[in-house]
């Protein structure tokens, strides 16, 4: 065994797990993994803060299927990880974060940059590690990996004191993890899954609601068996992408602001069954309306989830997504639901009600993503802050690709959006990566436009400005009697002249005839660009659920009662 | 409804404060937790008394799980186990009213640990219940200070045909 110092057998065991690249911002307590990873040929990115680096590791994740990193210095770096490993962790993102910390002397005094970012990341990670003893440093990471990618995926902080990654390291390379507390559970319980072929065999109107889990697992046998079945399919904002939208048996998104022939599918059928998913109340509403005619079956690799929201469920199975499908699919023939079929396709006509309904402006966002989807028939990469525009995309980009559309679900993190691109076209260097986002959280991470300037990346900024927080103006005119506050961008930036100023190509748009001369421009130019598209802030997105309605109660446009 | 649960832990550092902070940050109340380590030295027992229905329980559970150095998870409370608290009070006492305590003690089966001239430490261990009744039984006298263990608990051996 040769020795090596603890931030070179940390190095050395991220190049074993085959990562490609890490995002990161350095400090005065990572310099000793500094200096190694400058020996290795490990790509760094630095990024402007260290909140980028998480939600670019985030985006790296989501386009690879990997395990993303991220790497900060201790004290304000590391409590600036918070946000993105949050946002990992509520949309199950593999992602290992590593802090430097103050010498294991220090700990505990108040020194200078030092933050217990352990205990302050315990809720928001899927484990974390304080590591004090420079020999456990191979085990520590290895099992950071296994544990962050394996099972239901997440966030894994390891937190590293200068002194331990400077201490020389004796520890052995292990090739398994044991960790006699953690045991996914990936094959289902044999009865559930006969149970469940059962009700797919009796249901006269079934349906498959999809989401994050079956991006991570399962895509493929799922579509399988759609197709085997004939079984219509609402996504998620998680699941997007992992169903084809070109499908003729895919109905979108469902919940709040889902497509009008989704959330009708769901209060119709007789059976729903939900795959890697988490009954979210942003999916649900009002619980005792979400399905009420349905017998729920529920698959999902974490226990903890099943039973959790939605408390009816018939048949609850853990298991890994792939391996229950599989099965369920040898335990099943081919089936015809044409009746249910006709009536879910009636269903799409009031699709196309949903435009905003007083545009004062030419342009509504809905006809841009519209033009965005045709022009790349949803096999780019897409990714989206948060914000009235996520809600469009999520309901008007048809996502043709699996890890194809990347966007902040569970903690719904504005400046989430622009991070991820720059992580995806890393990721993925000949791709087209396209970043639709809006005024207020574009200003949330604008600074990351100088690193994907930096790194020379193509990405699209695709910005609706309408110097407001309109989807908060929205939540006003719904729920505060049109009394809006807090929401009006006074003094926005020149959008153009300062994407300009950060090397990026620029157009601003306002009409409708614009778009596809610009976005077809825009998609050859193989330079980073912003479009700017100037949007009316009293657009609206529609549908919407109400609280304490049901999802066939939304108010498909603005003049519904 | 109270429910007990037994948990094994790893013995690591960080691990009570796992398990605590799950409690709090999911809403659960916990109304007693007691740990140590068992006939393996890398292996803790927690003992657990959570208020909540089975929803509740079945969730602690499946949360508890979730932790990495969690190894086992039992809710004992319906079966046959034995659970013991252990109490320490000292009482205000005239030394005139020494044999009236000391006869409170016996008919409880604990012991006297410590005197002085006005107040005697008296140690218990029992159910919750015993315990109770013991201190209800002191409290006339004054209760200068008291420390209540939290319960530990461990299933009883399966006697068999």
């Amino acid at each position: 065994m040769t020795t090596m110092t603890g931030a070179k057998a940390l190095v050395k065991i991220l190049e074993e797990e085959g990562v490609k690249v890490v995002f990161g911002y350095p400090g005065g307590a990572i310099l000793p993994v500094y200096s190694e990873l400058q020996k290795s040929k490990i790509k760094h990115v630095l990024t402007r803060t260290e909140q980028g680096a998480t939600h670019a590791a985030n985006g790296y994740a989501r386009a690879t299927g990997t395990v993303g990193v991220c790497i900060s210095t201790s004290g304000p770096g590391a409590t600036n990880l918070v946000t993105g490993i949050a946002t990992a962790y509520m949309d199950s993102i593999p992602l290992v974060a590593i802090s430097g910390q103050v010498a294991t002397s220090m700990v505990g005094t108040d020194a200078f940059q030092e933050v217990d970012i352990t205990g302050i990341t315990q809720p928001i990670t899927k484990h974390n590690f304080l590591v004090t003893n420079p020999d456990d440093i191979p085990r520590v990471v290895k099992e950071a990996f296994h544990i962050a990618r394996t099972g239901r995926p997440g966030p894994v902080l390891i937190d590293l004191p200068k002194n331990v990654a400077e201490a020389l390291c004796h520890g052995k390379f292990i090739s398994e993890v044991n960790l006699p507390g953690y045991k996914p559970t990936y094959k289902g319980n044999s009865k559930q899954i006969k149970e469940a072929v059962k009700l797919l065999k009796e249901g006269k109107r079934p349906l498959f609601y999809i989401g994050g889990g079956v991006a991570v697992s399962g895509a493929k046998q799922l579509g399988d068996l759609a197709h085997k079945l004939q079984i219509p399919v609402v996504n998620t904002l998680m699941g997007k992408g992992a169903f084809p939208a070109e499908d003729s048996l895919a109905l979108g998104m469902l919940g709040l602001h889902g497509m009008p022939a989704a959330n009708y599918a769901v209060s119709k059928c007789d059976v729903l069954f939900g795959i890697g998913v988490r009954f979210d109340d942003r999916v649900t509403i009002t619980l005792d309306k979400f399905a009420p005619n349905a017998k729920i079956i529920h698959l999902d690799i974490d226990p903890a989830e099943i039973g959790k929201n939605v408390r009816r469920v018939d048949v609850p199975i853990v298991g890994d997504v792939a391996t229950v499908l599989d099965t369920i699919l040898e335990q099943v023939t081919p089936m015809e639901h044409k009746a249910w079929l006709s009536e879910v396709e009636a269903f799409k006509a009031a699709n196309n009600k949903a435009y905003p309904a007083e545009a004062g402006y030419d342009l509504v966002s809905r006809q841009v993503v519209e033009k965005l989807s045709e022009l790349t028939g949803g096999k780019i990469i897409l990714t989206t802050d948060v914000g009235q525009h996520q809600m469009t995309a999520a309901q008007f980009y048809q996502a043709n690709r699996l890890g194809g559309f990347i966007s902040s679900g569970g903690l719904g993190t504005m400046g989430y959006g622009l991070p991820a691109a720059l992580g995806a076209q890393m990721a993925c260097p000949d791709d087209t990566v396209v970043c639709i986002t809006g005024d207020g959280s574009l200003q949330m991470s604008i600074n990351e436009l100088a690193t994907i300037k930096g790194q020379n990346l193509p990405v699209k900024v695709i910005l609706f400005n309408n110097n407001c927080l309109a989807l908060v103006r929205q939540l006003q005119h719904h729920f505060c009697n049109n009394e809006f506050f807090g929401v009006d961008f006074d003094g926005n930036p020149d959008f153009c002249m300062l994407a300009k100023a950060y090397g990026f190509e620029a157009y601003c748009i306002t009409k409708t005839d614009e778009i596809e001369s610009t976005l077809k421009e825009a998609l050859a130019n193989g330079k980073p660009t912003l479009i700017e598209c100037l949007t009316n802030k009293e657009d609206m997105v529609y549908p919407i659920v109400l609280g304490g309605k049901g999802l066939d109660e939304m108010l498909i446009q603005a003049d519904d009662k | 409804m109270q429910h007990t649960l037994s948990v094994l832990v790893q013995n690591q550092a960080g691990v009570l404060s796992r398990v605590s902070g799950l409690f709090s940050r999911r809403g659960y109340n916990i109304e007693s937790l007691a740990v140590g380590v068992t006939e393996n030295e890398k292996i803790s027992r927690m003992t657990i008394v959570v208020e909540g229905d089975n929803y509740v329980v079945e969730q602690v559970s499946k949360q508890l799980y979730k932790l990495v150095e969690v190894l086992k998870v039992s809710d004992i409370t319906d079966e046959k186990y034995v659970g013991r608290e252990m109490v320490l009070v000292t009482v205000s006492v005239e030394p005139s009213q020494r044999g009236e305590i000391i006869a409170i003690t016996e008919i409880f089966k604990g012991r006297i640990v410590d005197l002085s001239r006005k107040t005697m430490m008296l140690e218990l261990t029992g159910n919750e219940e015993k315990i109770n009744a013991f201190v209800d039984a002191l409290t006339s006298f004054g209760i200068k200070e008291m420390v209540r263990t939290g319960k530990i608990a461990l299933v009883r051996g399966d006697i068999g045909e």
